[in-house]
């Protein structure tokens, strides 16, 4: 098993007909990714080509394209500008799965197409600004790399790509159930919560890795979270200790105001909470094979 | 982006909500030229920086009189408040003052709507205040979808006990200021205080906005907010290039993919250089792509700071390949030749992921034919950071003993020696 992903999900992507959106549905197909459709408003009925004369039909509204084929995850790759509109579009076409890569989008957009989910009740929204999910060997939606590890047993949440891969890639003997990228903005669909609560259900994932970086009360609360509800065990990461006060460093979200969202209350509160946290992503890396090691 | 005082004070104006009459000015003859305008009477010399903790610093003061007005912002614009020097002095007409309040709109990062903070007591620390006495302060989440009209901001202003003389000024202020929230795309406005006078007018005495730099693309007129007094010139010359830098200013330079990762990067960096005193010297992000272009404007920037001893290149090939990033550093090697600014400190460059003995073996035979040392290829991001510390600490490092190698060290118990 494997969560939010299954090897069979319906992937339709919006913005496939661009440049991001077509090199990485490349990428997606590669890794075996079950993709049924693109959607490009006023390309619809073109069809997109891709490598080894695989085809996938292009239509103008997701709605059109969930009933033509069938889909369960949207996967987003249209400009910031666009983002609003294309992510209301597949709430309102109530696909479970919605899949913001998107980065850039002004987080009042954010907001409001997340306030609109939440009315909704039907879309779980991963991102935006985040580089999606994989389940190696399965099913890949996003721009993670996907021939850097392999399927197993740990569960991986993160708000940064690069970390994700540097972890997948230190722990690729043991691997991975899900990845998932939760994204660096200040507010995201799906958090660190939803991602446990997840994985914690999942008969599969024995272990889990939570990494975490500076910005917001995410992981304090994430730490909550795993006292109460998470019996699995959690290694965890936590990066921007040097990070200057008031300045935003890379992602929008990442950045300390005042004495909050310090990358030091984060791993006290993880500690405290039980989560055995490392010093640097390879001591994280080292800290998740003695947990392997442990349960045997 | 965060505004000047003088420059949120200008939105608010256009917004509607009642400000001081005031003028910013760059010189102390100015200001006394703008305390006369506004009247000769006493005025609120003001130092423009974008920071807290201004009024402790000494950075806010009275002045009777022109003349007076003139010695304060001379004073003023001698200061440096946390970092920060004084560009520019805000002169603005003295107000008398009945009582002050606290009033902020911002995103709620847990919830994901908006966050309206409300107190009948301002002018205080509101971190202080919010810990301390969590009861004074009164928090209305605002849904993001519905917004807010005038009856919730009426209910608001009565829930946080507001004097009856000043609720009606204080509801329309707190509309306003959510019309310009939206309207411009702001994350945070804050006001504190917002004052009432003995006449029962309602004013914003100072003003704090924070605008979302990712809606630029609708808001043009933003750019014109940039202030270049306020931006490190280096700063500026990578954001001209399209790079993600931030200065720090430390000695070790950091080139690196990935938001994640580079602040990783930098904190690994900060760790293995702790008894050196060696810090990282900057934030830089090239992302995806390692073009040997963004590979030669990054090496370039960096090895603007003098403070820098040293670079390192910390990438992930995730989907970047590294023979890719490899012939970047090969190519910007001839690019900054050309430039004529040849790189003439060391690099310690770390690639792993996609192609790794492909880009390993392009900088190894890159080693070769550069100044023995120039270039270091050293197999972990925790030993480039190591080596890239203790060679930016020079003889400092010298007398003392290394590390085991990180792979092989203990791994630290929980709360021991995290301090960076």
């Amino acid at each position: 098993m494997s969560i939010w992903l299954r090897r069979e999900s319906r992937v339709i992507v919006q913005g496939m007909t661009g440049s991001e959106g077509r090199k990485h549905t490349q990428r997606m197909i590669y890794a075996g990714t079950n993709i049924v459709a693109g959607v490009t408003p006023g390309k619809g009925g073109m069809g997109k080509e891709f490598n080894d004369k695989v085809k996938k039909p292009v239509f103008d509204t997701v709605r059109e394209a969930v009933n033509q084929v069938g889909a369960d995850v949207s996967v987003i790759f249209v400009p910031a500008s666009a983002a609003r509109s294309a992510v209301l579009e597949a709430v309102d076409a109530e696909v479970p799965l919605i899949v913001v890569i998107t980065e850039g989008i002004p987080v009042q957009d954010t907001l409001h197409v997340l306030a609109h989910a939440r009315r909704k009740g039907v879309s779980r929204i991963l991102g935006p600004n985040c580089p999606g999910l994989i389940s190696p060997g399965r099913a890949n939606v996003g721009i993670i790399p996907a021939n850097i590890t392999k399927h197993g047993p740990i569960g991986l949440v993160s708000k940064s790509g690069t970390l994700t891969y540097q972890l997948m890639f230190e722990l690729k003997k043991i691997g991975f159930s899900t990845n998932v990228g939760i994204g660096g903005d200040p507010v995201v669909g799906t958090t660190h919560i939803d991602a446990l609560a997840a994985f914690e259900e999942d008969p599969e994932t024995r272990a889990i890795c939570l990494i975490g970086e500076i910005g917001g009360d995410a992981e304090e609360r994430a730490a909550d979270f795993i006292r109460d509800h998470v019996s699995k065990p959690v290694v965890g990461y936590v990066a921007g200790f040097t990070a200057p006060e008031g300045r935003a460093l890379g992602h929008a979200g990442a950045i300390v105001t005042g004495s909050s969202g310090t990358a030091r209350a984060k791993r006290e509160a993880l500690e405290d909470a039980g989560v055995r946290v490392g010093r640097t992503p390879h001591e994280t890396a080292d800290l998740m094979r003695r947990v392997m090691r442990e349960l045997g | 982006m965060d505004l000047y005082e003088y420059q949120a004070r200008e939105l608010f104006a256009a917004y509607g909500i009642p400000v001081p009459d005031a003028a910013v000015v760059r010189t102390p003859e100015d200001a006394r030229a703008a305390a006369r305008t506004l009247g000769g009477g006493t005025v609120a010399v003001k130092a423009q920086v974008k920071t807290g903790g201004r009024g402790k610093a000494g950075g806010i003061r009275l002045a009777a009189n022109p003349a007076e007005a003139e010695e304060r912002a001379a004073e003023i614009f001698d200061l440096e408040i946390r970092g920060h020097s004084v560009c520019s002095v805000m002169v603005a007409r003295g107000v008398s003052i009945a009582r002050e309040y606290y009033l902020s709109v911002l995103l709620d990062r847990g919830t994901g709507d908006y966050l309206v903070m409300l107190s009948a007591e301002g002018g205080v620390d509101i971190e202080r205040l919010a810990a301390e006495r969590p009861e004074a302060l009164t928090r209305a989440s605002v849904d993001p979808i519905d917004g807010l009209d005038a009856e919730r901001s009426r209910e608001i202003v009565e829930q946080a006990g507001l004097p009856a003389e000043a609720r009606d000024g204080a509801a329309d202020v707190l509309l306003r200021v959510w019309d310009l929230f939206v309207a411009e795309d702001a994350t945070l406005v804050e006001i504190n205080p917002l004052v009432s006078t003995g006449t029962g007018q309602v004013l914003a005495l100072d003003a704090k906005v924070t605008l979302d730099d990712n809606a630029r693309f609708r808001h043009p007129e933003h750019d014109a907010l940039v202030d270049p007094c306020d931006v490190d010139p280096l700063e500026q010359k990578a954001r001209a290039r399209g790079l993600n830098y931030v200065k720090l200013d430390g000695q070790v330079g950091v080139i690196g993919n990935g938001a994640g990762l580079v602040m990783s990067t930098l904190d690994v960096v900060a760790w293995e250089g702790r008894r050196f005193g060696v810090r990282p010297a900057n934030f830089l992000d090239i992302g995806g792509g390692a073009s040997a272009e963004v590979m030669a404007n990054a090496l370039e920037i960096i090895l603007e700071d003098p403070q820098v001893e040293v670079v390192l290149v910390n990438v992930f090939g995730g989907i970047t390949a590294c023979d890719l990033v490899a012939n970047g550093i090969l190519h910007a090697f001839t690019l900054l030749a050309e430039r004529g600014t040849p790189i003439t400190r060391p690099l310690v460059v770390r690639l792993d992921g996609n192609n790794a003995d492909l880009g390993q073996e392009i900088l190894d035979h890159l080693a070769s034919t550069v100044t023995p040392g120039l270039i270091e290829r050293v197999e972990t991001m925790d030993g480039a950071a190591r080596r890239a510390a203790r060679l930016a600490a020079g003889d400092a490092a010298a007398g003392v003993d290394e590390d085991p190698p990180p792979g092989e060290r203990d791994v630290v118990a929980a709360g021991e020696g995290w301090e960076i």
